[in-house]
Formats: structure tokens, sequence, C-alpha cells
């Protein structure tokens, strides 16, 4: 630590916490594996987090206002398995080519939306508990994307596939689309969240809703955009997830849902609401994609026991964030 | 009009011989489609049921799908006790939790067929209708070893840990022995897509040569594929996925290099399953035992005979 006279607000656990675990991470992962630090593992790492991560963006503002969407997963799939029908059936008469692609984006957009604001609305208009709401639409978009694709797959057409593809793999200057849309997003998010209106209502209503209420906040407006904000969020996922594999199906965005909320809590935000740190959820988000990623280079454990790993890696990391709250 | 209906009549008298005053009531009780193989399963009961409801008049099913082996239970449960149900066809989600349940069934004096997974306790069922998961195992290996015969470092793609993927990888590795071939690591990739993706990008970070992949299952070759092209690598020379989703198998019947091959394990057994049922409730015809359902090789020559355009898998 510095010698400096330490203001009252010291640099806390709670900001180091998060960063201490990625690192140890990244340096477990060095000694174990020599192509751990490579370019291509890096990437990979990388493009494999943006999914969970652009959402986990929009899950910390849904949290710091205090509410939840577990229907994220459920949401993606839906959203996914829309967009492919779609595209199949405009293929005939558009042809492959931008067109077709950019009608596909706007209908996953647009589906990210709607749903977003259904469950915003059922939220802030009709009052009913985040929690619920939630774990219904997840119900609702699971079985919709099964119903849709009668119990299969969703695949794109190969050819649009081919030419879809890209958005995936492709990229500028060596980085991929997924990675650099996550970058964006993220930077958007924290400026949001930092420097805006829109952030430090989140955090007061999270905080304490009455009292956001009494200082003129528009309560159910901010709730009700922080869901639309992680509709169309889950629709920017969904844009670079279809390229890669091309197919969805009752499997497609599984347990997303608990993932992106882990990466949150992970980061420093907190469940309750009324505090959020957009680039915590980042390193979060990190800190679970590499688990899988080390535990596949290296055979030190039972794949049996993958999932223990991660859930006390998880544990630990939010430990290390513990303090002892100074004026709180 | 006059001579319609009592043509109708007439037939529907022919139709309905001694059997016609009871009505018996088939139960299938399924895991839900959570991954393509399921999928498939669910679409050859849905259309079995169907076809025999139109063909028997004298049957009645019953047709519910479980999204965890709770749900499953309380199923069979809510069959026997409401619809009364004669003949009980099951897919066990696990083989525990299940077999007190179908042990009551067949207790209440019900006809029992388990098909694919098997109950904990052996000879509560009158049928048991499965694929050979050993066999698939063993045919896959076999034929990975035929295609390298100088050896060769291959990786492989586990699914979910059960004891399926135990006896298949079992099966796998026996007929692999003294082969010469070196697997350099097995990960699970749980019978996913996207899984599989993964799995096979840090797979194919971790080792610079892999010669072959043994995929074990059509959706987990799917992601492999996808990785291995995205890699750019080009010393996997084949994949080896299995299950015969249509995809794939078409990808074999126009000989592609990649997809040289595929090994059967039909979700349409559980059409096999009811149909027998189905005689034995109808018929003096003798149905119990077992009934193994091989796992075949499927190559270019053959492939097209295992090509279901119409299956959703």
């Amino acid at each position: 630590m510095s010698d400096i006279a330490k203001p009252p607000r010291q640099i806390q656990m709670g900001v180091i916490g998060p960063i201490l675990a990625l690192v140890i991470l990244v340096a477990m992962g060095a000694a174990m594996n020599p192509n751990f630090l490579g370019w291509d593992n890096i990437t990979n790492v990388l493009a494999r987090s943006a999914f969970i991560g652009i959402i986990a963006v929009g899950m910390t503002f849904v949290i710091t206002a205090g509410g939840l969407d577990l229907s994220v997963g459920s949401m993606a799939a839906f959203v996914a398995g829309l967009m492919i029908l779609v595209m199949n059936k405009a293929l005939p008469t558009m042809g492959v080519g931008v067109p077709v692609v950019l009608l596909g984006m706007a209908v996953a957009l647009g589906a990210g939306l709607v749903a977003g604001l259904v469950n915003g609305l059922l939220i802030t208009r009709l009052g009913i508990e985040a929690f619920i709401v939630t774990l219904g639409s997840m119900g609702i978009y699971r079985s919709l994307v099964t119903w849709l694709a009668d119990g299969g797959t969703l695949s794109l057409d190969f050819g649009l596939r081919t030419f879809y593809q890209p958005v995936y793999y492709g990229g500028l200057f060596g980085i991929s689309w997924p990675i650099i849309v996550f970058a964006v997003v993220v930077v958007l998010g924290e400026i949001l969240m930092r420097s805006t209106a829109f952030g430090r209502h989140c955090a007061a209503i999270g905080s304490n809703d009455q009292v956001a209420r009494y200082s003129s906040v528009r309560v159910a407006r901010v709730r009700l955009l922080t869901y639309v904000m992680l509709g169309v969020l889950v629709g920017v996922a969904t844009i670079m997830y279809v390229p890669r594999l091309g197919s969805a199906s009752s499997a497609t965005g599984l347990l997303w849902e608990l993932e992106a909320i882990a990466a949150v809590i992970i980061g420093g935000t907190v469940l309750k609401g009324g505090f959020g740190r957009v680039w915590g959820t980042v390193i979060g988000v990190l800190i679970l994609t590499l688990i899988g990623n080390i535990l596949n280079l290296t055979d030190f454990v039972s794949p049996y026991l993958n999932g223990a790993i991660q859930g006390a890696i998880i544990v630990l990391a939010v430990v290390l964030q513990r303090e002892s709250k100074p004026g709180h | 009009m006059k001579h319609f209906v009592s043509a109708l009549a007439l037939t529907a008298a022919l139709a309905a011989p001694a059997f016609a005053q009871d009505t018996k009531v088939i139960g299938v009780s399924i895991p839900a489609a959570t991954h393509g193989w399921a999928g498939g399963m669910n679409y050859f009961a849905k259309t079995t049921v169907e076809r025999l409801e139109a063909t028997y008049p004298q049957l009645d099913f019953v047709l519910a799908t479980a999204s965890d082996p709770a749900k499953q239970v309380n199923d069979i449960e809510d069959m026997l006790a409401t619809r009364k149900i004669d003949a009980l066809v099951v897919l066990p989600f696990e083989s525990e939790p299940l077999t007190g349940p179908v042990q009551n069934v067949r207790n209440a004096g019900a006809w029992v067929t388990v098909v694919d997974r098997g109950l904990a306790v052996p000879g509560i069922e009158n049928l048991y209708v499965a694929g050979d998961n050993p066999g698939f195992g063993r045919v896959s290996g076999e034929y990975m070893a035929s295609k390298m015969t100088s050896g060769g470092k291959i990786v492989v793609l586990r699914g979910i840990p059960t004891t399926i993927d135990n006896e298949r990888v079992a099966g796998f590795q026996s007929a692999i022995e003294g082969k010469n071939i070196e697997v350099l690591g097995m990960e699970h990739g749980n019978w996913n897509r996207d899984t599989s993706f993964t799995v096979m990008q840090d797979f194919l970070s971790k080792h610079p040569q892999i010669d072959a992949v043994w995929a074990s299952d059509d959706d987990m070759a799917v992601g492999v594929l996808a990785a291995i092209e995205a890699a750019g690598r080009k010393d996997i020379q084949f994949v080896l996925g299995g299950a015969g989703m249509k995809e794939m198998i078409k990808r074999t019947m126009d000989g592609d290099a990649m997809i040289p091959a595929n090994v059967t394990y039909p979700p349409s057994m559980i059409a096999t399953a009811i149909e027998i049922t189905a005689v034995g409730m109808v018929s003096a015809a003798p149905v119990s035992g077992n009934f193994i359902i091989g796992s075949v090789l499927v190559t270019p020559e053959n492939a097209s005979t295992y090509y279901y355009p119409d299956s959703p898998f």
C-alpha cells in the first residue's frame, strides 16, 4: 500500500477483490499450460465471454435498480429461434445477402425489446415480483423455442449461414466482432452507470425506492427501462450467437441467466440493489469463462468435478470482496 | 346420407370386435425434448401414438413429457391414479428415482415396457426395448481403428455423465485397445452443441496435432466441426459423431470426407416400444422379453437407408 495519507475511503478489497481473483486465475492458467496466453486462446475466451458478457451488462442495471431477470437465457434461445425462422422464410424472396441478415438483426433487436418490455410492464405496472414474472417468462420462452423447433433444432439455411458467419468469426485487426461489440457495450454501460442521471437513478431506486420516489425519480419508468435495455442486449447477444453454429434448440442459452447473475455479483454489484459496477461485471464474466477454459486445458481434476471447482471459485471470488464495510 | 350413416355403423360394428367394450389405456412417459436426440424421440412417440390411435379404436393413449425425474414420477403416479392405465411405456429419465414408481405400476397389474434406460432393479418390466450402448461404443471404436491403421492421436467428447455415457466409452476404449490409438483427452460436451464447441476450441489450443475426433454424438459433432473450421486446422482428418442426425447422415451420404461415417442409436426405438406394447394389448401374440436394437455403422454406401428427412433429428 502507498504511504500517502489514506483518505477515509480507502482502496478496499471490494474493488481489488475481483481483479485479484482474475489475476490469480490467469497466473494459474499460464503456469498449467503454455498455450493459455496464446493469442488464439485469448481471443477464444473473450469471444465466448461476449454472449454472457453483453447480457450481464444489462443485468447489472436491472440488479442495481433492485430487480432481477431470470428469463434471459430462454429469451436468447427464443429470439435466436425466431430470428432463424424469419431469415429462412425471407430467404427465397430476398436471396442471400446483406438485406436478409439485416432483417434478422432487426427481428432479434425487436423481439428482445418486446420481450424486455413485457417483463418490465408486468413488474412495474402490475407490481408483480420480478422473480415471479421472469420465472414465468423463462418457462414460456423455453417452451416456445421447443415448440418452434418442433422439439428438434432450428437450423439456418447453409448458404445463408456461410454468408452470415463472419459476424462471429470475422473482425477488425484480428479482433473478432463479438469482442468488439462486447467492448463497446461495456464502455457505453460504464458511462451510463457512472456519469448519467439514469445510472444514479438506478442506484437510488435499488437503494431505497421510497426515498427515490420522494426525490422525484420516476421509479417505474427507470425500472421499466432497465428491463427493456436488458431485452435489447439479449437481442444483440443473439445476433452474435446465431452465426456461430447457425442453430437454435431448446438447449440454447441454458443457464445463461444464472451465469449472468453470478458474473454481476462476482463483479461487486450488490444483489439487493443500490450499487452497480459495470467493469466489475466484465471481470466476473471473464472469471467464469476462464474457469471452464483452464479446466479444459489441464487434466488436473476429473471432469466430473468441474462444477465443484466452478462453484468454489465463484464463492471464493465473492469472499475476497468482503470487507469491514466502512460507513455502511 | 342414410346409407352412409348405416354403412358407417356397420363398419364400426365390424371393426370393433370382442374388445369393443373395454377400451385399454396405454400411458407413455418420456423425457422432454432437451436435446436433439430427445427431440427426435418425442417426434416418433407423438407420430406413433397418432398412428396407433387411428389404427386401434379400442386403444387410448396418454402421452406425457417430463423435464426432470421428479416430474416424471408425478406423471406416472397421475396416469395410474386418474387414467387407470393398462400398460405403461416409460423411458426413465434416471434409473434410480423411477424404479419405485414403475414398480408400483407393475404391482397394480399393468403391463410395463421400459425403454432405453434400464431400471435399478431387474425384472420389473415385462418388455425391455433398448439401444445397445456398449455396442455403440464398440462399433465407433472399431471404425476409428480401421480408419487409422497406423495409429493416431484422437480426442473424445463425452455426453452427460450417466451410465449410458460410461457404457459407450467403455465399449469404445476396449475396441481401440492395442490399436496404437492415443487418446489425448476426454471431456464432457454434454450432448450440447455450444458446450462441445467450447471444449473443442480448448482441445485445439491444447494439442498441436489431433488426427481425429470421436464426438460420440451428432449434436456434439456440429459444435466440434464449427470449432475446427474456425481455427482453420487441417490436421484433423475426420470426426465421428453418432445417433444418426439427418443433417449428418446427409453429409455422409454426399461423401463429405470430414464425416465419413455415423453410428446409429435410433430415437425411433420409442416407436418400436409403443408398437409392440400395443400389439400385446390388442392381440394374443406374446411380446414379453428383451428387444435390443443394435448400433449399426452408417457409411456412404448404406446412408440412404438411415436418412429420415421428415424427422426433426
